[in-house]
């Protein structure tokens, strides 16, 4: 089945009424995506560490076991991570949701495809990785379901959302590592977390 | 020497890392780090985190600082390589890293396959603007850790203690795997 979903959709599907949802995304298009949802100081955008968004979300998760942590990152970037969900496997936090937009492309670099464009099965890496759901999501009406996982079942969660594969205009976060990172800190923390 | 004096540097390392008020330990084994890993694991306050390679663990404590929470990452000298460009993230963002690392490729090694890495590693974590400090002896490890907690949580730097293979003291493949 073709997917006719488009990735800003899904990504403010998912973001809708957040409250105080933390979230990583994944270097290129799935920081421009949250961007677009809308930018706050609970997003932590990568603009870098590509392979590592998934194990930025572990961390956060370990560290915060009562706040809700997604990660949202693409087909690509996790592809260069496949390890970290067997390291998530191993860890299972049930506060931790890792939602990969799969467009079947390098988005960033010409939309040249990447290896679920010839079916790798990213979901069925998760599922054998221990991971407490994971589904391939390939139809608007699967959203709200993923969405209530995001904010409240008891995880790891994993799915593997098919999006139409399409250039769209840029929106993007800050690109300042360090304020990234403060920001973040402070809203999640307080100003004490300057002070440490 | 006696044992309590050569051998107990995994201890006094342990000690360290719980008065940096250290949470979340990330590793990939080392011969070298075994004791250490047992220790870290045994503790109820520390969790422990098992990668599949090096570089996750540089995810992992990047948003384990985000969440408030302090780490250290450990790993032999060849999975510095693994690590080269996660490092710009933490050179970006400015997150305390703390490392520490067992040489291999060094002192008497016996695999000339761990020795281009080895040789290499001081050289590859400076270009990646991480500070090295080395500890050559059993005496000088938890003085060079302690140095090294300080410098990455008090003044935001990535750190990386390197613990020479004369103090681990690995000269045959037979010596690594009676480990």
């Amino acid at each position: 089945m073709k997917t006719t979903m488009h990735r800003r959709d899904v990504v403010v599907a998912l973001l809708k009424d957040r409250k105080d949802l933390l979230v990583v995304a994944g270097l290129g298009s799935t920081a421009w995506d949250i961007s677009a949802a809308g930018d706050t100081d609970l997003n932590f955008p990568l603009w870098g560490a590509m392979g590592n968004a998934a194990m930025f979300g572990l961390g956060l998760a370990l560290a915060q076991p009562r706040r809700r942590v997604l990660v949202l990152t693409g087909d690509g970037e996790m592809l260069m991570g496949l390890g970290s969900l067997a390291t998530i496997g191993v860890q299972r936090p049930r506060n931790l949701c890792v939602v990969v937009i799969d467009n079947e492309r390098y988005g960033e670099t010409g939309m040249q495809v990447t290896h679920t464009a010839a079916g790798t099965d990213l979901a069925k890496v998760a599922q054998a990785c221990g991971f407490a759901s994971a589904a391939q999501v390939r139809s608007p009406g699967q959203l709200a379901g993923l969405r209530r996982k995001i904010h409240g079942a008891r995880g790891p969660h994993f799915a593997q959302i098919k999006v139409v594969a399409e250039k769209l205009p840029l929106v993007l976060p800050p690109r300042e590592g360090v304020l990234l990172k403060a920001r973040f800190r402070r809203a999640l923390l307080g100003k004490d977390a300057d002070l440490v | 020497m006696k044992r309590s004096e050569s051998d107990a540097w995994p201890e006094a390392i342990f000690s360290t890392l719980k008065g940096a008020g250290v949470r979340q330990v990330a590793y990939v084994p080392d011969g070298g780090h075994k004791r250490l890993i047992e220790l870290c694991i045994a503790d109820r306050e520390m969790r422990t985190v098992v990668l599949s390679t090096e570089e996750e663990g540089i995810g992992l404590l990047s948003g384990a600082w985000l969440g408030g929470q302090r780490g250290a990452l450990l790993m032999q000298s060849s999975g510095v390589g693994n690590c080269i460009n996660q490092l710009g993230t933490v050179r970006e963002c400015r997150f305390p890293l703390l490392m520490l690392i067992t040489m291999r490729g060094q002192k008497g090694e016996f695999n000339p396959w761990q020795v281009p890495m080895g040789q290499a590693t001081p050289a590859v974590l400076q270009a990646m603007d991480v500070v090295v400090n080395e500890a050559n002896s059993a005496a000088e490890i938890a003085p060079a850790v302690d140095a090294a907690a300080r410098l990455a949580f008090g003044s935001y730097q990535a750190v990386a203690v390197l613990i020479s293979q004369a103090v681990i003291g690995i000269k045959s493949f037979q010596d690594q795997s009676s480990r």
